[in-house]
């Protein structure tokens, strides 16, 4: 059993397909894994083990049945806990969503199901996507398996951690301007991000609507390919979902395999280079941009000058969106209600449910939100972060005239130890520096392991344009050839 | 609270009214704004519901191609500008009847602008000046229970039916109209009779005042002549044309009283209240006065493709007042009788009857007389009462000598208590014209000899006298034969 986990889900995939595994079996032995270790981890805050064996059984009686499965089915995965399953509950990590119960299906997860994936649960997660360590979670944080009193990234630290645990093959993950590659990044594993567009949005529970895109997290490139193939496409319940055929993510990893990056222009992007980034970190990066040169890239250094003012413009953005968001969250239609005696007005309870259900970082962010978009400021915060938004945009667009994808660290620190930036916001908003340009753009990005410092894992990010999700895949899966990810100490 | 009155023509000879009125169109689309829940009207509570229309975590919205059409249509009959560009955006505010405590709607960027609209007053022709022609979706409805008012505040207990949140809704505005002095609340009238003409004919909503598919609100300020315009109030549940013009009036009076007294206008939202006729402070829905729009990020920019526009321009119906002047003219009625005609509600009946082959006096005739004193009695709606293949069949009837106007109006009252057609109503009830000639001679015959002193002195030549035979015989044959007949043979009996 012990040796099924630590498979990669394609390997997985196969056995299944070729009946030397069952899909019940793979999903016990994670089932069991969870149950050894989730405690220490705590990546999970949902497990749905009847749920998931029911499915697997599923997929095994189609199997039996000669029915044709996707190149997946089988395997099991985590989910985010930002994405609705139906009668499973969602809590996006906060209390004033605690014993929701969905009634519908997000496209993601509908699609999951669709392809066989056996659903485990639901991942531990900074409250309402809101943080880089997870620490933000009503129910307590993750801690990340490589140093358990450290960060496992975040938002999406259950995720990651449940990969790195061995908990889960694969993970989904979502991904506001981080969420997905830091954690990938800290954990030592892979977190992509695809196009704003490329993969639908209905049953994510919004943050940040203009930048919310789910993706796909795994301990392989390939891994982290074959998921995205099986989750993205177009969605007309999604308003902003692209019409167009998903890139050739899963053959770009498989050429990307083959070690040869000739002919390939990567751009270094000077304004991630030097400060503020720790020096380990930079140099691992530098090793990993090396790495690259060997297999045949061509290296180009560009400048993406308004990069630099991504993160202010972010954390206006991001605010301002989700103090909307999140308004609906009431007491009136689902969720907590605090304050219904009898003897209090609607207002004070929904006022009181909001004061009780969310913690301090929704909270703060909630008001930044609303201050930013008030009458009077509007123009000077959030029409000028959109403004902001532009140019940035603009330095992609003129970058990838150039090359054909950028690099830059994922984040600039190693999984920090816990409790230690929770103090002051900004440092926190830091882990996020060099991540947020891409959403801000809308590309497509992965953290793609790229060797320890301090004997913790380092993330190095590869940006491509949009809907060109596939050249990042290529890029990662040449580097995964000569940089394995590390193997993380044993729990 | 001003304890002065005013008189109306005081007020408005002192002061000049600048009015502008918003209206809220329901859109009859099959499904809601941005989902496909079904719009239907007095479905029970809270069934026609979906993650979207409910806000649910992670739900998003998909914009309704047939609300966005619905739209244009109505910016192009009000002579609009219609956007090659625009944007849906967020008005923001807590009400527990917005399941998302935030309502997709648009702000600076309409999809239809600066249009306008000509009333006719008095023979005279006002042009409203349209603002904008926007599209938003509805909110749900609140039932308040256990207060005295039924509002919220005191209410013990509220009950949210969201069965209408996110059915497609339009939103009319006006630019402010001036210069109509006294006339102002029967502009602000007739500005919303018309309006609603235009939207019928295009028919894309139902605009019923009474069910809220149509609601509207009143602005109304009030400046001395030369003077700038004063400080405006919004004037909120006018259910009905009348309201419309009692609610200008009467802030018309209140704020003049208030200016007469050296008072000072607050910008505010009234209540218009329809059993006193005057407006009072209405406690503002919203908490929040700050709405802090942005543009909806979940829906993407709304872009019509001007071969779409010119499409649906082309195919516009003829409109409301064009369709009025011509059939004014074509049945050769002056402004007043085509006003009689307007005011009952006839004009579409009279059309139709028209079409099945009555003339236009005759079809007149019916609506507006018969029909119409059934409708006022009994509080109907006119088209309710009968249809016009009805009428045109029971005037075919008297056409052909087959009834008396008397005998008709009998047919008709059994036409409208659901007897049948009129050639059913009229053989059941046995109300055919006697026109049997040997029947009626024979009455003749009688009546003659039962009144021999009015026969001599119509023999005399005393013609007029043959009334009372006439009058004789009618009654014998329970009115149902045609008096003119009956004159002719008692005369050419007596005289012949």
């Amino acid at each position: 059993m012990s040796e099924l986990i630590h498979k990669p889900a394609a390997e997985l995939a196969a056995l299944i397909a070729a009946g030397e595994v069952s899909s019940v079996e793979v999903t016990r032995a994670h089932l069991d894994r969870i149950a050894a270790v989730d405690q220490r981890v705590h990546a999970f805050l949902h497990v749905d083990a009847e749920g998931a064996l029911a499915a697997a059984a599923d997929v095994d009686a189609r199997r039996a049945d000669g029915a044709a499965l996707g190149p997946l089915a089988g395997v099991p995965v985590a989910v985010k806990d930002v994405l609705t399953t139906k009668g499973v509950p969602t809590t996006c990590g906060s209390k004033i969503l605690e014993g929701w119960r969905p009634p519908y299906d997000s496209t993601i997860v509908t699609r999951l199901r669709a392809a066989g994936l056996v659903i485990l649960g639901k991942t531990n997660m900074d409250e309402f996507a809101m943080g880089s360590s997870t620490e933000y979670s009503a129910f307590g944080p993750t801690f990340n398996p490589w140093d358990l009193t450290r960060i496992p990234g975040g938002s999406g630290g259950g995720s990651a951690a449940s990969l790195v645990a061995y908990e889960a093959p694969l993970a989904i993950g979502s991904d506001t301007g981080g969420s997905i590659r830091q954690p990938g990044a800290v954990t030592g594993t892979v977190g992509a991000k695809p196009t704003y567009g490329g993969t639908s949005r209905y049953g994510l529970v919004a943050f940040s609507s203009s930048l919310d895109t789910p993706g796909p997290c795994a301990r392989t490139v390939l891994d982290a390919a074959l998921l995205h193939a099986v989750i993205a496409g177009h969605d007309p319940a999604d308003s902003t979902s692209i019409p167009a055929p998903v890139p050739p993510v899963v053959a770009a990893a498989r050429q990307g395999a083959t070690g040869d990056l000739s002919g390939v222009r990567i751009g270094v992007v000077r304004e991630f280079g030097g400060e503020g980034a720790e020096p380990g970190v930079l140099a691992a990066v530098r090793e990993g941009i090396e790495a690259l040169v060997k297999l045949g890239a061509e290296p180009v250094e560009v400048s993406c000058p308004h990069f630099t003012y991504a993160l202010p413009a972010y954390y206006l953005i991001a605010p301002s969106e989700c103090s909307s968001n999140l308004a609906r969250f009431d007491g009136v239609r689902y969720g907590l209600r605090v304050g219904d005696d009898g003897t209090r007005s609607l207002e004070e309870v929904m006022s009181l449910t909001r004061e009780a259900g969310f913690g301090p970082e929704v909270k703060r962010r909630i008001m930044i939100g609303t201050y930013a978009l008030s009458a009077g400021y509007y123009d000077a915060y959030y029409g000028q972060a959109q403004k902001v938004r532009t140019l940035i945009t603009r330095d992609f667009t003129a970058a990838f005239e150039q090359v054909d994808v950028l690099v830059a660290p994922t984040t600039p620190f190693v999984a920090f130890p816990i409790g230690s930036r929770t103090s002051d916001p900004y440092q926190m908003y830091l882990a996020d520096l060099f991540t947020i340009p891409s959403n801000l753009y809308g590309g497509p990005a992965v953290s793609v392991p790229c060797g320890l410092s301090e004997g913790l894992p380092v993330g190095l990010q590869i940006m491509a344009p949009t809907m060109a999700d596939d050249r990042m895949y290529r890029v990662a899966a040449a580097l995964e050839t000569v940089v394995p990810a590390p193997v993380p100490p044993g729990l | 609270m001003s304890t002065m009155t005013v008189s109306y023509e005081d007020a408005t000879a002192r002061y000049e009214p600048v009015i502008g009125l918003e209206t809220h169109v329901e859109l009859g689309t099959r499904t809601k704004m941005f989902c496909g829940c079904p719009t239907e009207f007095g479905a029970e509570p809270n069934t026609h519901v979906c993650p979207v229309c409910l806000g649910l975590p992670g739900s998003l919205p998909v914009a309704n191609r047939a609300a966005i059409e619905a739209t244009i249509r109505i910016g192009l009959a009000l002579n609009c500008t219609i956007a090659s560009w625009c944007r849906f955006a967020r008005k923001n505010y807590f009400y527990p009847d917005m399941p998302k405590n935030f309502q997709i709607s648009q702000y600076d960027e309409p999809l239809c602008v600066d249009g306008w609209l000509d009333v006719l007053i008095d023979g005279q022709t006002v042009r409203v000046g349209i603002e904008r022609v926007h599209l938003e979706e509805d909110t749900g409805k609140t039932l308040h229970l256990g207060g005295a008012t039924g509002r919220i505040h005191g209410a013990t207990e509220s009950l949210v039916d969201y069965n209408r949140a996110g059915i497609p809704l339009v939103e009319i505005v006006t630019k402010p109209v001036p210069g109509t002095g006294a006339r102002a609340p029967q502009v602000a009238r007739a500005y919303v009779t018309e309006l609603r003409e235009v939207v019928r004919s295009l028919g894309v909503s139902d605009v019923r005042m009474e069910q809220g598919s149509m609601r509207c609100d009143v602005n109304t300020s009030l400046n001395r002549p030369g003077e700038p315009w004063g400080t405006r109030t919004e004037t909120k549940n006018v259910n009905s044309l009348r309201s419309v013009e009692r609610a200008v009036r009467s802030e018309i009076l209140r704020q003049a009283a208030l200016l007469d007294e050296g008072g000072r206008i607050v910008q505010e939202t009234r209540h218009f209240h329809e059993d006193t006729g005057d407006t009072r402070p209405g406690r503002s829905k919203e908490t929040a006065t700050d709405y802090r729009y942005f543009p909806e990020p979940d829906l993407v920019p709304l872009a019509p493709d001007p071969a779409w526009v010119a499409t649906l321009r082309a195919a516009l119906p003829e409109s409301p007042r064009a369709r009025r002047d011509r059939l004014q003219a074509a049945w050769g009625l002056s402004d007043h009788d085509m006003q009689s005609v307007l005011n009952a509600g006839a004009l579409a009946l009279i059309e139709t009857t028209v079409a099945a082959g009555t003339t236009p006096e005759a079809a007149r005739k019916w609506w507006l007389g018969e029909l119409s004193r059934v409708a006022n009695e009994t509080a109907a709606d006119l088209g309710t009462l009968a249809t016009p293949s009805q009428v045109a069949e029971l005037q075919k009837l008297i056409d052909d000598g087959k009834l008396t106007d008397k005998l008709a109006r009998t047919v008709l009252e059994g036409v409208v208590s659901g007897e049948g057609s009129p050639a059913e109503v009229m053989a059941a009830r046995g109300l055919e014209v006697v026109s049997d000639t040997g029947a009626l001679g024979a009455a003749v015959d009688e009546a003659i000899a039962a009144n021999p002193d009015v026969a001599a002195k119509v023999r005399d030549g005393k013609v007029a006298a043959a009334g009372v035979i006439v009058g004789a015989v009618m009654k014998a044959t329970r009115g149902q034969a045609d008096a003119k007949t009956v004159r002719e043979l008692v005369l050419a009996r007596l005289t012949g």
